[in-house]
Formats: C-alpha cells, structure tokens, sequence
C-alpha cells in the first residue's frame, strides 16, 4: 500500500479511535444513583425556630433609665432555638439531629437537607420535630405507613401552614 | 536522556506522525485544537439557543424537538453541540497532560500555565449548565447532587439544594438564570483564554486546516452515528435509579456522590498542586536572561518582533540621543533561547578585524564563543571531503560523535544563529552548512524554527544574503529521537555537494 494511503488509513484510525472515546464516555457506563429494589427518603425543611428565651417585661425603673424612644415594655433576645428532628423509619432511628439557626446571633432559619435510599415496599415513619428548646413547648409529630415504589421519592418537609410536617 | 514522561510523549508523538506528519500532528496542537472545538461549541450553541425555551415546560419539550423533528439540523447541532464540549475538555486536559509531562511549565512559562489551569473548570462548569438545560432526569440529579457537594462548603449551605426537592421551587426564571450562565461561563472562559496567551507572542489559536476539516467531520459523522439524546424528563417526586453520567463533564458528580468531603479535599489538592508545579524544586538550572549591550543596539526592533514570550521593550536609548531607542529585555520573561540574538543584525562574525560585539547576547553561550567554537570545527574537517558545519540546537536531533565529514555545533535554539553564520562558515571554508532544530510545529521556544525558516528563505530580517549559493545550504528538521533522520540528510546533503564539486571540476577540466 503507498504510503500516503497507509497515512491517509491512520488518520482515520485515530479520528475513529478518538471519536470512539468521545462517544463512549459521553454516555457510558452509566452510574447507578439507587439500587433497582430502593427508593428514596428525603428530609427537606427550612424554618425558624421559635426564640428560645421568654421576653421579659421590663420595669418602670427600668424604663425610666432608658433613652424615650427606646422604651420598648419587653427586652427579647434574638437567638432562635435550634430546630431537631427525629425521624423513624419501621422503629429505627435514622436521623436525630439538632440544626442551628443561621446567622452570627443565631437569630436565622434553621435548614435541614438528608437523604439516603430506602427499601421499596411498605414503611412505617414517624417523624418529630420540635422548634421550641423552652420547655413544655409543642413538638410536632407526624407517622405514616407508606407503601413505597422502586425509584420513589418520599419527601419530609416541614410547613406550618399546612400543619407541621408534611409526609409526601 | 529526557525524563521519562517525555520520553512518553515523544513516542506517542512519533506514533501520530506516521499518520498526521509532524506539521499536522494533532499531539503539537492541542491547545489550537482546545480552541478549534471551543468555536464549535460557541457556533451550534448559537443555533440551538434560538430554538431553546428558557421555562419549566419547554425547556424539556425544545430540546427533545430538536433531535425529534430537526435531526438533520438542529439535531445536529446538538450533537455537535455535545461532542465538540467533550472534546474540547478531552483535549484541554491533554494539553495540560502534555505541557506538564514535558515541563513547559517552569520560570517564564509560569503565569502561561498557572492562567491556563482554571480553564478547565471554568469549561466544565460550563457543560453542567448545559447539561442542566435540557431539564431531564440527568438534569435533576445533577442540580441535588451538585449543591449536595456545594453545601460542603462553608457559606453554601443546603438552601440550595432545596430548589430540587419541590417543583414548586423551579420556575421559568431558573431557566433564564441557567440560560443566561451558559453564555457567561464561556465567556469567562474566553476572557481567560486572552489570559492564558498573554505572554505569548503569535500565539497559534487555529489548527492546521486539515486538522480543523477533519476534526470537525469526525464530530460531523459522530453526531450522525450517535445523536445525543436526553433522558425523561425531569421529575422531582421520582428518583432515576441510574442515568447515563458524561464523564467528560460530570465525571466529579459520582465522586461526589460517594464521598463528597474526599472529593473536596482531592480535587482542591490537585487543583492547588497544579497551581504550585511551576515553584516545584527542580534540578533544571533557570538560564541567565538575554543581556542588551547599548554601545551596539541601533533599536533596529528587529530582536522585539522575534521574540516568542514578548521578553523584549523598546525603551529610549541609554545613550541619550534623541528619539533613539535600544532594546531592554524583561528577565522575568526571558526564555534564553537566543532568538533575539539570532535577529541581531550587529551580530555578525565577518568582521574580523573588530572585536566580536552583538546588540543582544546571551551571557552563557555569547556568540563569540560560538564563533570561536565554529573556527576550531573547522580546522578539524579534513580538506576536499564535501565537508559539512551542521548548525543545530539544544532541543532537536544531535549527530553522533565523529560524524563523518561533518562537524556540529548546537545553540539554544536554531533561530539563536544568526543566518549570516551560515555565510562566515561557508568563507572559512565549509564546503555546505546544514541547519537542524525542532521542527516548525514542535520547536522549544514556539517560533524559533519558523523564523529560521524564513530568514534563510530571505523572506524576514535578517535575510541570508542573496550572494549565498542556496545549494550550499540545507534545512532539515529533526526531533530530538530522530537521529537517523538527521544522519540520512547530512549524507544526502553531502553527496549532493560531493556530486557538484564533481562536475564543477569535470567543467573546469573541458
């Protein structure tokens, strides 16, 4: 073969053979996010837990010693009391965390982001949280039995609106 | 010997050769190439956008109707689209691969290479928008992972990744921001691309036509055979158990996925230690810079358009003539290759009554030497044997010791000899000057064999004077494994000289 066609061939063995790489990991091999038996279970919220000292009402004393405009009756901290979640999944503890307000006065929304794969099938969850550290405060409670799907998401969110937590 | 990773380069370099040539060999001109695909991206992602909706419902729909109703077109040029961006980053971290291997990455070179390593994140950054676009199931896990790994980082949190978890959360308005960072990212790429060439002088940002053609129908021809598709549409009660991952562009994802804080520390580590490489300890001694000598600087400009690394200014003359310039040479930027020096016209050793003197030298090989060096090679070759001064350089093919009939002398680089030596060797009695270095499209110091070129050519100063008989002298470029090469055209050379003087004696005779 001349040489100009046997250069002419290797050109196009490397344009094919890059070619061919380009192709190949542009798609391959796929990766597996979840097991083909799994779902997923997601704790997603994002909300500002309550102050977590009382106010306390200032004295007329006090009241006096102050600048006019500043007399306001109760002195309030900022700080928000962190938010903590338990959630159960068939009677095992997969999550009991405390997430801390944001901000430098901790005076912020608290946010909270899990996720891990779960068993598809049938589920029993119970999911606590709680928003408020001083005590004999409310704790929001919500159980579910879930029957859960192969690739399923199931969502724990928190709205107060709708609520509390909120199973999806 | 050169150090092993060069070595590896060589060969593979040897191996494409065959196929390519030397001139076209896609391996010398990845960064060309890097730019050739990125114009692909910019050109298909111009049709495409027009044809893409930036909302919740037809991001998805858009897309998949290009490659559904236009494939021949728009589907096309999604593929191109696609496969042009992989390859850009395929080649970019070849280029980078490449540089490093060969340790063009130290000394003058440090700003060139540190400029050019965030070009590679800031590309791939810019395909996961992209991918991110098409707004199906790929897209989904790519924004939760994404901004799973991000809140890591302190000052991110998870507020991010919450925009995945409820459709509520997306709206036409992310489709716009996304659009609208995938056309500022490459133009942050383009911004620092200007900065990657910056000191660079001509730099080369266009491969070799046949290289563009043919690239560009490899692309063509891959686009065809395996269009891109995208996945179903995204769907945030669902979760896909597997998706077909671009490793080109999101090969971190997985990782991250796995082990976000590892894949933190390790691509922060590599990324710093590729930042670092140029201030690594080395056993290479950084070379003195080219020094100026006023007394024999006309400011002629000549060294200044020469130079490969823009090392040269031209600054008011220190004589203190009026409007009189000299050059002065920028240390930091200095590659010691002798170009300028070779671009010299006071360089010149045909004054013999004089003192040797050049306007621009290097204090560690001084053209002098060189000279002196040429005189006693000289008196080495015996007479009447077509007698041959090979003029060569440090980086290319070297004659083996005791080369017949021949005697070499080498420089930094080929362009470091000024063409009148070629003149002065063939006065002192050398019967052909043969003139080797890299060749044009892998010299050391970028320009040095394309300026030697075109001076012996006559066609940029300083010339090879036209009284020069040009079959006296030959050019012949060889790397530096390809001794053989070298030796085969200096016996070539020297049989075609030995042929002429032949004739010329069987003339005289008649």
């Amino acid at each position: 073969m001349p040489a100009t066609l046997l250069s002419y061939a290797g050109q196009a063995l490397a344009y094919a053979l890059f070619a061919l790489a380009i192709g190949v990991f542009a798609n391959w091999p796929p990766y597996r996010w979840l097991g083909s038996d799994q779902a997923l279970l997601r704790l997603s919220f994002s909300h500002p837990g309550k102050v977590s000292t009382d106010c306390r009402r200032r004295t007329p004393e006090e009241l006096a010693r102050m600048q006019p405009q500043m007399r306001t009756p109760l002195d309030c901290q900022r700080e928000r009391s962190p938010v903590q979640v338990r959630v159960m999944l068939d009677g095992r503890v997969l999550v009991d965390q405390s997430y801390a307000p944001a901000g430098l006065s901790r005076d912020g929304t608290s946010s909270g982001y899990w996720r891990a794969p779960i068993t598809a099938g049938t589920h029993d969850l119970a999911v606590t949280l709680r928003d408020d550290v001083r005590p004999g405060a409310p704790v929001y409670e919500r159980s579910a039995s879930l029957d859960v799907k192969p690739g399923q998401v199931v969502l724990i969110d928190f709205k107060p609106d709708q609520g509390g937590v909120v199973i999806r | 010997m050169p150090p092993r990773g060069e070595r590896w380069v060589r060969a593979a370099e040897r191996a494409l050769d065959r196929a390519f040539g030397p001139a076209a060999n896609p391996l010398r001109q990845l960064g060309a190439l890097s730019f050739w695909m990125l114009w692909i991206v910019v050109a298909s992602g111009f049709w495409i956008y027009a044809l893409y909706e930036t909302s919740v419902d037809g991001a998805y729909a858009s897309v998949q109707a290009m490659t559904d109703r236009q494939p021949l077109a728009a589907g096309l040029m999604r593929s191109l689209h696609r496969y042009a961006s992989d390859a850009l980053i395929a080649l970019a971290l070849l280029h980078l691969l490449r540089e490093a291997l060969l340790g063009r990455f130290r000394a003058f070179r440090w700003f060139t290479w540190v400029s050019g390593v965030p070009l590679l994140p800031v590309a791939i950054a810019s395909g996961v928008v992209g991918y991110w676009m098409v707004w199906d199931q790929r897209a989904q896990v790519i924004g939760v992972v994404l901004f799973e790994w991000f809140a890591w980082l302190p000052g991110f949190g998870v507020g991010l990744v919450r925009n995945f978890v409820d459709p509520e959360a997306i709206s036409d308005r992310f489709f716009s921001l996304l659009a609208f960072a995938h056309i500022g990212l490459p133009l942050l790429l383009l911004l620092g691309c200007w900065a990657h060439l910056l000191r660079l002088v001509q730099p080369q940002t266009q491969p070799v036509r046949t290289l563009a053609v043919g690239s560009a129908l490899m692309l063509a021809v891959l686009s065809l055979a395996w269009p891109a598709r995208s996945l179903p549409p995204a769907d945030l009660a669902a979760w896909p158990p597997q998706t077909a991952i671009d490793w080109f562009t999101l090969g971190v994802l997985p990782l991250a996925d796995i082990a976000p804080r590892v894949t933190w520390v390790a691509t922060s580590a590599l990324t710093l230690v590729l930042l670092a490489m140029p201030w690594w300890p080395s056993r290479r001694v950084a070379l003195p810079a080219a020094v100026v000598d006023p007394a024999h600087c006309n400011g002629c400009t000549l060294c200044l358009a020469d130079c490969p690394y823009g090392a040269i200014q031209m600054v008011p003359h220190a004589d203190g003539r009026a409007g009189a310039r000299m050059a002065r040479v920028s240390a930091e930027l200095c590659a010691a290759c002798g170009i300028c020096v070779g671009a010299c016209p006071s360089a010149t050793p045909l004054r013999r009554g004089a003192p040797f003197a050049t306007g621009i030298d290097l204090p560690q090989r001084p053209l002098a030497a060189l000279r002196e060096r040429l005189d006693r090679a000289l008196e080495t070759l015996a007479p009447g044997t077509a007698r041959v001064v090979v003029l060569g350089c440090d980086c290319a093919a070297h004659l083996d010791d005791g080369a017949t009939g021949a005697v070499m002398l080498s420089a930094p680089c080929a362009a470091n000899w000024p063409p009148v030596f070629v003149e002065y060797a063939l006065r002192q009695g050398a019967d052909g000057v043969l003139v080797t270095g890299c060749p044009p499209a892998d010299c050391a110091y970028r320009l040095g064999a394309r300026w030697t070129e075109r001076r012996l050519a006559g066609e940029r100063r300083p010339h090879l004077r036209a009284q020069v008989p040009r079959e006296r002298v030959r050019l012949h470029w060889a790397l530096r494994e390809d001794k053989e090469g070298l030796a085969r055209a200096l016996d070539n050379f020297r049989r075609e000289l030995a042929a002429r003087t032949h004739d010329q004696a069987a003339q005289t005779e008649h």
